[in-house]
């Protein structure tokens, strides 16, 4: 699985896009730094962006290049190897690289900026870890739509869906029903809903850790509990990680059935 | 200052008159309960340093309480120390200590009863439950105090500076933390309050009802339970004071109640839940005030009409102003909006698009309040801009005309 990992991990570091993604963040944070001067107001504007962008490009990416890499999976399928592990290293790959640009791209202007010597530090580290998370979970997410659907165009179409779907409709659809049921308690509804988003649930946790979550706290007392103390962000913390190992562990399943 | 002139001018005059009676543990007074009874009227008592475990000393005829490098005086927790019955008493310089609590009476450490004239000056008090209680007083002064509480709950606790029925008071340059209520103002008229510090109060930085004519300038009311309160009161006059980090899931910077007739200018407010929550205030005028980082700059609660808002800033709040009616009686003018995306063509610094303070998602957080879940989220900023370029849910006549370009 290493040596699988370690090709398709350097295959991508070679190719343009990763260097792109890179460059794009680069000049992002350089942009951001420059026009704010402020490392916490950079932090909020980057939290809009990257909760944003993050999981369409690792969702796009994530199909690509498993069709791409198609006829040498097939390749490899013929040769001893287990399945679980080619996947997983082609899968561990992308994401791995897609983080390392993420991470990297926004590192160096926020270090350079002087981010050590400022108190955003846990604020902007919390928004690379997050980022991280939401490669994993698209990138896991396209290689289960790419797994299922041998048809090119229909797996770009239900990647490009899903992403609309969980950025967009998503809060569309959780906003209706709030409106619809106002009369009830929705306390608990809307918490419970906003975990079962990963993009939801990662703007909730950014936010838990900016001064804005007494905002939340507002509304109601279930609210205050869990925006007010560390219930809350240990809570979407864990779930967040369900969400990676869930469409991962999917992932290995169908590929251990699927049929070449 | 010049209303109370006088009458300090005729204090220092009747003073030459009085003698010097000095208090120690070794003179021949050595209490101020035995000074008080030997003094004749317009004496001075001089304190001298030292500890007086006294409580409920009466001051009941013209004097000048002086302390001399704050003598201590101890309460012991067992009720009221100092009451002040009589006119033309000036208590100064002294440090009163440990004031009994009580769930039936209020007991304060300096009490005044019905008197005028009074100065109360550079006195310090720690361990207390009420501070310093006017009681139908008037023509007063309480100036440079300083006033340290331990309060912890509502319920148990005092507050530090407290007007009841009073006409003409000044209370200047006092600085208050850690009690109930700062500064209490109930039945209270033509009360100056001006430069007086009020921080970590449990409950209010300033707390109003039924007071009218008063003015209120240059205080610094920060981190507060709740902020600051003005209710069911006329002719308020509030300048050039900052309202600062009440930052807590049911606080704001200041709450208008029954408001009627105000000036409220030069203020700033900094990082408070809710900057202004207003609710039935009629005809009050806000001009250059700065919103600073506010959740919500202004809220507007209700049955508020002919109110103006002037050459604010308004500047990176999370909702400029929030609205539950689609009514809207009150003007916005000429503010400066830090949201504001629109062009100035002719450069005449007035932006050429009218503003929309009221974001569509403000109104449905309003309506439903967990909504709120979905702060910045990308769906909502999309349907904020649609509701932007055509309005349909917001009061559509909510806007300002001439938003300036440059903060003022």
């Amino acid at each position: 699985m290493l040596k699988i990992l370690k090709y398709s991990f350097y295959d991508l570091m070679r190719s343009r896009w990763s260097y792109v993604y890179f460059v794009f963040y680069l000049l992002l944070g350089f942009v951001l730094l420059f026009l704010n001067n402020d490392v916490s107001k950079a932090v909020i504007t980057l939290m809009n962006l990257i909760i944003v962008l993050v999981p369409l490009i690792a969702t796009i990416f994530g199909v690509m290049y498993y069709y791409n890499s198609k006829e040498f999976t097939e390749l490899l399928l013929a040769q001893p190897i287990k399945r679980t592990s080619i996947f997983l290293g082609q899968y561990l790959g992308v994401a791995g690289s897609l983080s390392l640009s993420l991470i990297l791209g926004l590192g160096i202007p926020f270090f350079l900026y002087g981010l050590l010597r400022s108190n955003a530090i846990w604020d902007f580290s919390l928004l690379l870890v997050t980022g991280t998370f939401l490669t994993l979970i698209f990138a896991a997410l396209a290689f289960n739509i790419a797994l299922s659907n041998d048809n090119k165009i229909k797996g770009f179409g239900y990647a490009v869906l899903l992403w609309l779907f969980l950025a967009v409709i998503y809060d569309g659809l959780f906003l209706m029903s709030l409106i619809v049921f106002e009369e009830y308690p929705l306390d608990n509804f809307s918490l419970v809903a906003t975990m079962l988003n990963p993009v939801d649930l990662s703007r909730t946790l950014i936010l838990l850790k900016l001064d804005i979550s007494a905002l939340l706290g507002y509304t109601g007392a279930v609210f205050k509990k869990f925006f007010g103390t560390n219930f809350g962000f240990i809570l979407s913390v864990f779930v967040l990680i369900l969400w990676t190992i869930i469409p991962i562990w999917r992932l290995l399943l169908k590929s251990r059935r699927k049929d070449f | 200052m010049t209303k109370i002139l006088p009458f300090l001018l005729v204090l220092i005059g009747l003073h030459a008159h009085g003698k010097t009676i000095e208090v120690c543990k070794s003179c021949p007074v050595n209490s101020l309960k035995e000074g008080v009874a030997t003094a004749m009227d317009y004496d001075t008592l001089l304190i001298q340093k030292g500890t007086y475990k006294e409580y409920n000393i009466v001051v009941d005829k013209p004097l000048t309480l002086l302390g001399k490098n704050y003598p201590i005086i101890d309460g012991e927790d067992q009720g009221e120390i100092i009451t002040i019955t009589s006119d033309d008493v000036t208590v100064d310089g002294l440090f009163i200590i440990n004031v009994g609590t009580s769930y039936t009476s209020d007991y304060a450490a300096i009490r005044v009863v019905k008197s005028a004239n009074f100065l109360i000056q550079n006195v310090v008090l720690e361990k207390l439950f009420f501070g310093i209680y006017l009681e139908k007083a008037k023509d007063g002064k309480v100036y440079h105090n300083k006033i340290i509480g331990d309060a912890v709950e509502e319920f148990n606790s005092g507050n530090g500076i407290q007007l009841w029925y009073c006409n003409n008071i000044e209370v200047s340059r006092n600085i208050v933390q850690h009690v109930r209520d700062g500064i209490y103002l109930e039945f209270s008229d033509n009360v100056l309050i001006e430069n007086n510090i009020s921080t970590n109060n449990v409950r209010y930085g300033l707390h109003f009802m039924f007071s009218n004519n008063d003015i209120y300038q240059g205080n610094t009311f920060e981190n507060n339970g709740a902020g600051v309160a003005v209710m069911f009161s006329k002719q308020i006059k509030m300048y050039h004071n900052t309202f600062k980090k009440n930052w807590g899931t049911a606080s704001f910077g200041m709450l208008l109640k029954e408001i009627n007739d105000a000036e409220i200018a030069n203020n700033i407010f900094e990082e408070n839940t809710v900057g202004i929550s207003i609710e039935g205030s009629n005809r009050i005028e806000y001009r250059q005030n700065d919103f600073v980082s506010n959740g919500w700059a202004i809220k507007v609660r209700g049955a508020c009409y002919g109110n103006s808002f002037s050459e604010n800033n308004f500047l990176y709040n999370s909702f400029d102003v929030s609205y539950n009616s689609k009514l809207n009686d009150n003007t916005f003018d000429g503010n400066f909006w830090s949201d504001y995306t629109g062009y100035d063509l002719d450069k005449n610094g007035i932006g050429d698009v009218p503003y929309r303070p009221v974001k569509l998602f403000s109104y449905i957080v309003n309506r439903t309040p967990e909504t709120i879940v979905l702060l910045r989220s990308l769906f909502m900023d999309i349907i904020d801009f649609s509701e932007k370029v055509s309005p349909v849910f917001t009061p559509d006549n909510l806007m300002d005309n001439a938003p300036k370009m440059k903060k003022i």
